[in-house]
């Protein structure tokens, strides 16, 4: 049981989705990946995507101005 | 039930294809199946030689090929002087941190992007599976691409 961190305030569309897919997708059972993102269309919607995949969002928190950082866990 | 997208990539051009790659990657990420059939000009983007080639059969057919290009000279639909634009927004884009049209490929490889090529385009441009990335995973007819875009969104770029 890991966790992994994984920046992406610096990409953009669809970037931002492709980093955090390649980053769940490597995740064994149990692991947390905790993405660093922006406000916006990333943290409207990395979220979403990752509970709709089966995912388990374990929560966001405000790292600083516009900065979120979002903890996914692999359950099953 | 899995959200499926679909694309028809006919433009050859290559804000076109950064605009195939990037929804295609994009879907793919957030967990749609996707699936690309490349006909006509689209098929210049997925050549296994990405540089201007005398490839395909035939001789007609061999200088088509030739002066469309491959991968890496591809055309910009507008303002594309004499093909030093693409250069140019590659440059750009890799100055503002944006994916490029090599990486905005990979990563649609990288999420098991279903390829496909168009059988009648093929036999026009004289050109077979061999021509192309092994990514490309086969070879179609409308029948089979109506069939495997049923149920789904599709885009015609």
């Amino acid at each position: 049981m890991s966790t992994v961190t994984l920046d992406i305030t610096k990409e953009h569309c669809p970037m931002t989705f492709v980093k955090t897919k390649i980053a769940l997708e490597k995740l064994a059972v149990g692991d947390t990946l905790e993405v660093l993102l922006t406000k916006g269309e990333p943290l409207d919607n990395i979220p979403k995507s990752a509970a709709e995949q089966g995912y388990h969002v374990l929560g966001t928190e405000s790292v600083r101005e516009g900065v979120y950082k979002v903890r996914i866990r692999k359950s099953v | 039930m899995t959200k499926k997208l679909s694309i028809i990539a006919m433009s050859g051009d290559f804000d076109k294809a950064i605009a195939i790659f990037t929804l295609a990657s994009g879907a793919a990420a957030v967990g749609y199946e996707v699936n690309v059939f490349f006909t006509f000009w689209g098929l210049d983007i997925i050549k296994e030689k990405s540089g201007r080639a005398f490839i395909g059969k035939g001789l007609m057919a061999r200088f088509f090929n030739f002066l469309l290009g491959g991968r890496k000279n591809l055309p910009l639909s507008r303002l594309n002087f004499a093909g030093a634009s693409p250069h140019l927004m590659t440059a750009m884009m890799k100055a503002r941190n944006v994916a490029t049209l090599p990486e905005l490929l990979q990563a649609s490889i990288d999420l098991k992007v279903n390829f496909y090529a168009c059988e009648m385009a093929m036999v026009v441009l004289g050109l077979k599976k061999e021509d192309f990335i092994p990514e490309v995973k086969d070879v179609l007819g409308v029948a089979k691409f109506l069939e495997l875009s049923n149920d789904g969104q599709t885009l015609f770029i």
